[in-house]
């Protein structure tokens, strides 16, 4: 290059203008041009480099920073402050330096947790910088290895397949001939897929190899920004040019090279400027409702505390003021020896008490929550249910706080694509020129995989052991967050005969390139392929004849088209499958795309097109460079995969490497070896949609070859192969929904232009067809035919596309070309400019045709919607596909029942989208409020409230019912779709309420064609208005403002990458987890925190209501008998461990049955396990047991010789045990560890007691404990009070809660019975229940399944057993309750669609044949309802379980009430039935 | 339907699980281990209160409590004490004069006696005690007010009293020994017990005064400055007396050396602080004497106090007591009538929810399903 003397002035120029323009962007000088290697000449000095530091301390910054965080917490002031006060001489309490203590240990505990984390980081963050990469050196003048921490902005560095590239590296050189680089960026947004990067334009001409010394232009681009989908600038180089460049020049740190041996590139961000670490966020910080509720009773605490405080200070205050001047002796003066008039004392002493009593604020609560939470979130990683084998992913817990969440959750919001349905395509049908071809074969073949998959369950789920890739060293998890990364099989996926192994198979290749056989092998439909067989041959006879294309029958021509449409109009990369990952180069001609208006002309003269068209010639050139290439990148592949760890791939790689290298098969591909790999080829594309219709062309002949960035090679019947010259790719996005692609048809040599895109776009953008001629009549009609077909496909759930095309006159193009690339160049509002160019391009389309692509819902979605349902959640589901789609795959997945009436809410403004709100809102009213008011008026009446009615939502009960009863809302057997312009209006203020009043009475809601923001507002409206808590789920882009704005967001680590999981707080890998996560995890953590939350309250409290009772006899002085170490200590070591393994392992209910009685989950939605009232019952507890623990040793010791410690330790040890029996009592669970841990903590309370009396006869003032416990040991009263105290003060405790488990078990308490029953029985009782059969247990009859027992009640009357109407009326009531019934109902419909042979009457029917009864029991209401027990219960099973008997019996307590209700379900006619 | 298959899945993770640890294929996957804890399938016990399963631990507490309630009384009930208020607050009584002329300064000590009969003999050993009522000895900064390391003989901390001590830290710029309000308002009354035998001969009781405080308070808390000094007048010199003594604490008993000091043993006693405002601390022991005749017959007594300690400023009494102790101590009844009430409350909870249960609790009975 004779450019290098123009150099330096250039580069001072550059320089001058770097300096003015530093603001706005960034350049990059290539280090080479420095004189020495050293810091000090580095022209790119500004910017970053390359070590990066994810750390928040350093040694020094620790503990100052540190504190300083901790600090932030108010507790931890709170603490310090009380320790603090400790040292104010008239105050103090505790020897000052004890009571810093806990908080010292608080807050060590927490700083060595951070450092803990912060060391894990560091450690990570040195893994990283410490990885190697080949960097230029000038001093060597080649490229020598350097850690990643090494590079810098500027440098050149060279990256070898699989490697990971170390920065975001600007692409200058690629071994590939066609200059790409394939990268894989599953690190950054979970997209398997390879994607093409190609080398800057101006260095794509480079025969030579790169070689950076001669490198000498400039880098002009933005300034480091987090957008991974944006990278603008230019290049300037040498001789002034200007070249711009793109996202496509720019490989990013973090992603891995893939299919390229070799790629030289240029350090553009290094660092923490890299957008994969812009875009790292650490995990977010959440408050669960839970702690929202609990951080009120801390605040009654506090109160508490207060009130204490002062009562003891008024006390002190009066106890001085009797003795007046009469001091007496014990009275001390203070330390000046003056006299401290009572008011003064009382003003201390109440400081005093709130140092003693300060233990009642739960320092530890903190503390251990953040613990417990740790635990639980390692044990939802842990779980295999959640654990994918497909994907190797399972759960991540992204935000660690809000576990307990997951148990509460009242509203779900859904994605559809990819969240409910697989995103995986399959090719169903399509129309082609007007006409339909069902594809019935097809059909037929999909049922059977269909089948297939759920008759082999369970051989596939642990079918086979797949070789996987491991991520690569640690790397990902700490660049980028953590992602899933997918097998890469090396296996080719030929269809054997075998069903598994099909099966097998397509795990295999599943999520590789969105290719399982059946998506792959599509059944043509026979009469479309003879058509195609047909016009291809006709097509080859008229080439062969030299006749234009034109001759062609139009309809014909036009399926020929649509084919070629399908197979060229995407961005599918080909790989074969003996080279997975390497694209299968079949290269005829060396060709950019078109690029220059001059290349234009020069290219798109007569003579070269006619020499173009010819396509079958001249291939060897490439292929021998390209083969010299791979042959040189052999030697050096193997060892630059020094990182990777997986041998099976890297075998395999090198492997590939030789194979590429020595055998040409693959490299050119003659018309046999051809045909036999023909089966073989392998897609990979960017949407599901994509392969699927390009697997659809291909079983019709019609197949795609080969890509590459200038050319499509197709080949068709007969016609052998045909290279399209592809001249531009305009790509897919959502706001334009279409992609399209400008190619020269080598038949017909005309630039034509194939669109693909949302039947609503492009319908809009066919030309309208001139009526005037037999075509423009033939084009019209046949719009009208598809659009018919297109209706008809999105009834059947089908995703539609709708396939267009244009044909170019070369002026035309050129016009258009030209504005294209002056917008290509722009660096100002590019995009804008290339959308603006991309519409004047695809405008008056001609329409080919249609295809109906199925979108199959994931495994288990339906099951997980009706056991989520049946759980008391509402589902609504927020799509943006349209509504026909959307409503389908409701109906799909079970969301909306065919029995159910659904309201429909299309308007077109404002005004008539609140007549529409008031009319539906109004015919909910008229069809289902007369029923609701009566419901209501019972159901309100006390005795319907409890057990049931508890599970009233209490949001709902609380927002609407406790303000007008006259108006509950009802969830009714409705369903409401809406689409998203009339959400749009329905969603502005005024229409807000009526909206929600409208949705929140129906049973299901949809909304279609909603956006994102949509999407975020509807949930932050329900979130907002009807004080629920939600969970938003999906998996894309266009979710992430959903999840952010619920109280949880879960992303599903599916097909659209990972944006979704990067914003949730957990990440699932299938929808179907969300059934364990919720319903299990969910309650487990609920419930485990919560008792442990209520657990903490009581502790504390009854630990410092014994100092509280001392100080009705210590004249209230403040003095305490339990000794300062024992007070401190006692909440930080003797009874903090049994707390922390019961909050961590217990299970109320096991697994199981959790899942199978998704009711139960309702306990956690109504804040079951923790109410407010339940606090204050805890604080009375605590004062009860605070009390005996007080008043038996003092009654024990009355008016004995028995000093202040001596009597203040068996108190301690009497608290510590009524406490630890207290957990006891509460857990429900005991493991080993369990035992372990309160046998550890009364260990450890004798232990520390008898080393700390032993070990110093005179510190520890004032208590000098020195040799009490010893002597407490001989006595035997210390024994006995040891004995019966802890009876005494648990004795109603322990007597309630087995009461209330005999006469009024919760839920919950009915579930852990079903769980002691023998495996068999409980799983026959649950499958029975599952099978709508009465349960056995009355209980949980009565308790669970409502609807359950009204089927059984409506068949008892038309069986006409005999019953006391009575119990008809009640279970009617009951049933009857307004939203809590939203589970039973759900069963209750189930009855009703499954259509058990007894009920014959509709639903509406029987209820109102049930109403009548009410009559004759006018003194019902007066029961008391927690009074209702089943008497007996037997169930007799006949062996066809056909028909199921079932009788119990129910009575309400007699003394409460006089009512004997017997409920004798079908007996004998059942029977026989 | 969804049971079967979700409990096919479990067992499979049984097996699948075991065979991931075989095969070295999947060492790198993340799946999860199979294992108990990490699953949370941990063996447990998995109570559930209901009563029918609570039932026999009423029943069991009942048992058991009832004869330890039963045999605690009686032991109780066998303890003989007896009680005197000798304070002076009425008219008649003996002490009136002394309880009223009290000044902590008066040099001349006010002597009262009191009368009383034992209508019981004591046969082993009696514990004479003193009681105070009303007497806050647990009051918080009365508690604090001493130096332990002092007590322990500790010479630094003889000159250089803890802080605690104040206000009775220092006298006239000399450190007080003991200092501190407790050793301040050291108990002082003198009772002597005389035995008046029908005859009408008057016998001397022998009181004991050693062992009445902890072996460990004597021998390890509590040590004379100087170690093994005989002179004790040496050890404490350059100190002060506490405010209200009336002797230097090296003259607490002249006549026992080991009983000197800040080991004198009626000190000790009174350094251990109350923990309730009515209590009483051992005086002195009577050891019985022979097998054959009681310690203490029945009959007249007479004591004879030295009235030094002033309580009716605070409105409190002061009683001996002579009280034999059994193995649980003193006579408390309480614990007795506590486990009997105990025992039999659970008795009757147990019988109430063994009503509970044979009405409410037979649903083990409804889950055998008849195939």
């Amino acid at each position: 290059m004779a450019r290098e003397s123009e150099e330096p002035t250039k580069k001072k120029k550059k320089k001058k203008k770097k300096s003015r323009e530093n603001k706005k962007t960034r350049s990059v000088l290539p280090n080479t041009r420095s004189k020495h290697d050293d810091d000090d000449a580095e022209p790119n000095r500004g910017c970053a480099d390359n070590k990066i530091k994810t750390t928040k301390y350093t040694v020094l910054s620790f503990l100052p920073k540190n504190l300083f965080e901790q600090f932030h917490r108010f507790a931890n002031v709170y603490f310090v402050f009380i320790a603090l006060l400790n040292f104010v001489p008239v105050v103090n309490a505790f020897q000052p330096e004890l009571a810093l203590a806990p908080v010292v240990f608080i807050l060590s505990v927490t700083a060595i947790k951070d450092l803990w984390e912060d060391f894990r980081r560091h450690r990570s963050d040195t893994e990283i910088n410490h990885l190697d990469c080949l960097v230029f050196s000038r001093v060597e003048r080649g490229y020598v290895e350097k850690f990643w921490k090494e590079v810098r902005v500027g440098d050149f560095v060279r990256l070898r397949c699989n490697e990971i590239v170390p920065a975001d590296v600007l692409l200058l050189s690629s071994s590939d001939p066609d200059r790409l680089c394939h990268i894989e960026t599953a690190t950054l947004d979970g997209e398997t897929n390879l994607k093409q990067r190609q080398v800057v334009r101006s260095f794509f001409d480079l025969d030579c190899d790169f070689n950076p010394l001669k490198y000498n232009s400039v880098i002009e681009c933005e300034k480091p920004n987090n957008d991974l989908n944006r990278f603008r600038g230019y290049i300037i180089h040498g001789n002034g040019r200007r070249d711009a460049l793109y996202k496509e020049n720019l490989l990013l740190r973090g992603c891995t090279v893939r299919n390229t041996e070799e790629a030289v590139g240029i350090v553009i961000y290094a660092g923490h400027e890299t957008k994969a670490m812009l875009n790292n966020n650490g995990p977010r910080y959440k408050r669960s409702k839970l702690e929202r509720q609990m951080n009120v009773d801390v605040f009654w605490c506090v109160l508490i505390l207060l009130v204490m405080c002062l009562f003891t200070a008024v006390g002190h205050g009066l106890w001085m003021f009797q003795y007046g001047d009469k001091r007496p002796v014990f009275d001390v003066l203070s330390p000046q020896g003056t006299d401290m008039s009572p008011i003064m004392s009382a003003i201390y002493l109440f400081l005093t008490m709130i140092i003693v009593f300060q233990v009642l604020i739960p320092i530890s609560l903190f503390v251990s929550i953040e613990i417990v939470k740790i635990c639980q979130v390692f044990f939802i990683h842990q779980d295999l249910d959640l654990y994918d084998e497909d994907t190797d992913s399972h759960l991540q817990c992204r935000a660690l706080n809000i576990t307990e969440d997951l148990g509460q959750m009242q509203y779900i919001f859904s994605d559809k694509t990819g969240t409910l349905t697989d995103n995986k395509m399959v090719f169903r049908r399509c129309t082609v020129a007007g006409v339909e071809y069902s594809h019935d074969a097809n059909a037929k073949r999909l049922a059977m995989y269909q089948e297939m998959d759920s008759e082999e369950e369970e051989c596939t789920s642990h079918g086979g052991t797949l070789p996987r890739r491991d991520s690569v060293s640690s790397h990902h998890s700490a660049t980028a967050p953590p992602v899933v990364l997918r097998s890469h099989s090396t296996k080719s996926h030929r269809r054997t005969g075998s069903r598994a192994e099909a099966k097998r198979a397509s795990i295999l290749s599943k999520h590789t390139a969105f290719s399982s056989p059946m998506e792959k092998d599509i059944t043509p439909d026979p009469q479309l392929l003879n058509k195609v067989n047909e016009c291809s041959s006709q097509m080859d006879l008229l080439r062969f004849h030299s006749q234009p294309m034109s001759q062609l029958p139009s309809d014909l021509a036009d399926i020929i088209d649509f084919f070629i449409a399908l197979t060229v109009c995407n961005t599918v990369v080909v790989s074969s499958p003996n080279q997975p990952r390497h694209k299968v180069r079949v290269r005829f001609e060396l060709k950019s795309p078109v690029k220059t208006i001059e290349d234009f002309i020069k290219r798109f003269t007569p003579s070269r097109l006619t020499s173009g068209s010819n396509s079958s010639s001249s291939s060897s050139l490439v292929t021998n460079r390209s083969s010299n290439r791979g042959c040189s990148s052999v030697l050096s592949s193997p060892s630059a995969d020094s990182t990777l760890t997986k041998l099976e791939e890297e075998a395999m790689m090198s492997h590939s490497g030789l194979d590429h290298a020595f055998s040409p098969a693959p490299l050119c591909y003659d018309g046999k070896s051809w045909d036999q790999e023909e089966g073989e080829l392998r897609y990979e594309a960017e949407s599901p949609d994509e392969a699927a219709l390009v697997y659809a062309a291909k079983a019709y002949k019609c197949s795609l070859v080969g890509r590459l960035p200038d050319q499509v090679t197709v080949e068709l019947p007969h016609l052998g192969k045909l290279n399209f010259e592809l001249l531009h790719t305009l790509g897919f996005d959502s706001t334009r929904k279409r992609m399209s692609v400008v190619v020269r048809h080598p038949l017909t040599d005309q630039i034509t232009v194939y669109t693909k895109g949302a039947d609503s776009v492009i319908m809009d953008l066919i030309k309208p067809p001139n009526t005037g001629n037999s075509k423009g009549k033939r084009q019209k009609k046949l719009v009208y035919r598809t659009q018919n077909y297109l209706n008809q496909y999105a009834a059947d759930g089908l995703r539609t596309l709708c396939i267009a095309k244009k044909i170019l006159t070369k002026e035309e193009y050129a016009c258009w070309l030209q504005r294209h690339l002056e917008a290509e160049t722009a660096i100002q509002g590019r995009e804008e400019l290339l959308f603006e160019s991309a519409l004047r391009l695809e405008n008056n389309l001609q329409l080919l045709g249609a295809t109906g692509i199925e979108d199959r819902l994931q495994d288990g979605v339906p099951e997980t919607i009706a056991s989520l349902r049946q759980a008391g959640l509402q589902i609504w589901v927020l799509t943006g596909d349209k509504q026909e789609t959307a409503v389908n795959i409701a109906y799909a997945c079970k969301l909306l029942d065919p029995e159910e009436e659904i309201l429909t809410l299309n308007a077109d403004s404002q005004e008539s989208c609140a007549l529409l709100l008031e009319e539906s809102l109004h015919y909910i009213q008229a069809k289902f409020f007369c029923s609701s008011t009566e419901q209501a008026a019972k159901n309100f009446h006390p005795a319907n409230l409890a057990p049931f009615d508890i599970y009233q939502p209490s949001s709902l009960s609380s927002s609407s019912s406790s303000s007008s009863h006259s108006t509950p809302f009802v969830v009714h057997r409705l369903g409401l779709v809406i689409d998203g312009r009339t959400l749009a209006f329905a969603l502005d203020k005024s229409l807000e309420d009526k909206f929600l009043a409208v949705a929140r009475s129906c049973r299901s809601v949809l909304c279609c064609r909603s956006t994102p923001l949509q999407k975020s507002m509807v949930v932050k409206l329900v979130r907002n208005k009807l004080k629920v808590m939600t969970l938003a789920i999906g998996d894309g882009a266009n979710d992430v403002s959903m999840i952010q704005v619920a109280d949880v967001g879960v992303g599903i680590s599916g097909q659209e990458g990972m944006q979704a999981v990067m914003a949730s707080d957990f990440a699932l890998p299938r929808f179907r987890n969300l059934q364990k996560l919720l319903l299990v995890h969910g309650h487990w953590c609920y419930s485990r925190l919560a008792n442990m939350i209520l657990y903490f309250f009581y502790k504390n409290a009854m630990f410092v209501a014994l100092i509280f009772w001392y100080q009705f006899y210590c004249g209230f002085s403040g003095s305490a008998m339990i000794d300062q170490w024992y007070l401190i200590f006692f909440n930080l070591m003797f009874s903090a461990f049994p707390q922390l393994i019961t909050a961590t392992l217990d299970k109320d209910v096991s697994a199981e049955t959790l899942q199978q009685l998704p009711q139960l989950y309702m306990t956690g939605q109504n804040s079951e396990e923790y109410k407010p009232y339940m606090f204050w019952m805890n604080m009375i507890d605590a004062f009860y047991q605070s009390l005996v623990c007080f008043f038996i040793p003092y009654f024990a010791y009355a008016d004995s010789n028995v000093d202040l410690f001596t009597w203040g330790t068996p108190i301690t040890t009497i608290a510590l045990l009524t406490i630890l029996l207290h957990l006891g009592v509460e857990t429900k669970t005991w493991t080993w560890m369990n035992w372990l841990s309160i046998l550890f903590s009364v260990m450890l309370f004798f232990t520390v007691a008898l080393c700390y009396n032993a070990s110093c006869p005179t510190c520890y003032s004032p208590s000098n404990p020195y040799w009490t416990m010893q002597r407490l040991l001989q006595e035997p009263v210390f024994y006995l009070l040891c004995i019966i105290t802890p009876v005494a003060a648990l004795l109603p405790r322990y007597f309630y809660r087995s009461c209330q488990g005999s006469l009024f078990p919760s839920p919950v308490q009915v579930g852990r019975q079903l769980d002691r029953l023998p495996t068999e029985t409980r799983r026959n009782i649950l499958s029975l229940s599952k099978m709508k059969a009465e349960s056995p247990l009355a209980h949980k009859t009565h308790f669970l399944s409502l609807a359950k027992e009204r089927s059984s009640f409506s068949c008892s009357m038309t069986a006409g057993t005999n019953h006391s109407l009575a119990s008809q009326r009640d279970e009617e009531a009951d049933r009857r309750k307004p939203p809590p019934t939203l589970s039973d109902t759900t069963v209750g419909f189930y009855t009703e669609a499954e259509a058990p042979p007894y009920t014959k009457d509709p639903p509406p029917e029987s209820e109102q044949q049930l109403a009548p009864p009410t009559a004759e029991c006018p003194d019902q209401n007066a029961s008391t309802p927690l009074l209702t027990h089943t008497h007996s219960v037997q169930l007799t099973l006949p062996p066809t379980g056909g028909s199921r008997c079932v009788k119990y019996t129910r009575n309400q307590e007699e003394r409460l009430d006089h009512e004997n209700v017997m409920l004798h379900t079908p007996q004998a006619p059942l029977a026989t039935a | 339907m969804m049971a079967s298959s979700y409990n096919a899945k479990e067992e499979d993770g049984h097996h699948s699980g075991a065979a991931s640890h075989g095969g070295p294929a999947v060492a790198k996957s993340k799946k999860p281990d199979n294992t108990a804890f990490k699953q949370q399938r941990l063996l447990a016990w998995q109570p559930i209160l209901t009563a029918g399963t609570v039932l026999p631990a009423f029943f069991v507490i009942g048992i058991f409590f009832l004869p330890i309630g039963i045999g605690l009384f009686v032991t109780s009930n066998n303890i003989k004490e007896f009680e005197i208020d000798y304070t002076g607050v009425d008219l008649d009584s003996p002490c009136y004069s002394c309880a009223k002329n009290f000044s902590w300064n008066s040099t001349t000590p006010c002597v009262c006696t009191v009368d009383f009969t034992l209508e019981q003999p004591f046969e082993s050993n009696v514990y004479m005690y003193y009681g105070l009522s009303n007497f806050y000895q647990n009051h918080r900064r009365y508690v604090k007010s001493r130096d332990d390391s002092q007590l322990y003989g500790d010479l630094s901390s003889l000159k250089e009293p803890s802080k605690e001590c104040e206000p009775y830290r220092k006298r006239d710029g000399l450190p007080i020994a003991p200092c501190g309000a407790i050793a301040n308002s050291l108990f002082n009354d003198t009772l002597d017990l005389y035995h008046i035998e029908s005859n009408g001969t008057v016998n001397v009781i022998p009181l004991v005064n050693r062992g009445i405080a902890w072996w460990t308070d004597k021998h390890v808390k509590f040590r004379n400055p100087g170690g093994n000094n005989n002179n004790l007048t040496v050890a404490f010199q350059d100190t002060a007396k506490p405010v209200n003594w009336r002797k230097p604490v090296y003259e607490l008993d002249p006549t026992d050396l080991e009983n000197n000091g800040f080991v004198n043993e009626d000190f000790i006693v009174w350094m251990r602080t109350a923990a309730l405002p009515t209590f009483r601390k051992l005086y002195r022991i009577i050891h019985k004497k022979s097998s054959t005749t009681p310690t203490l017959p029945s009959g007249r007594y007479v004591l004879n106090i030295t009235y030094n300690y002033p309580v009716l400023s605070f409105d409190g009494r002061k009683r001996m007591i002579l009280s034999t102790i059994s193995w649980m101590g003193g006579k408390n009844p309480f614990l007795g009538i506590a486990y009997i009430t105990v025992g039999s409350i659970c008795f009757l909870l147990g019988v109430v929810l063994l009503i509970i249960h044979h009405k409410y609790d037979n649903r083990n009975n409804s889950a055998d399903i008849p195939s």
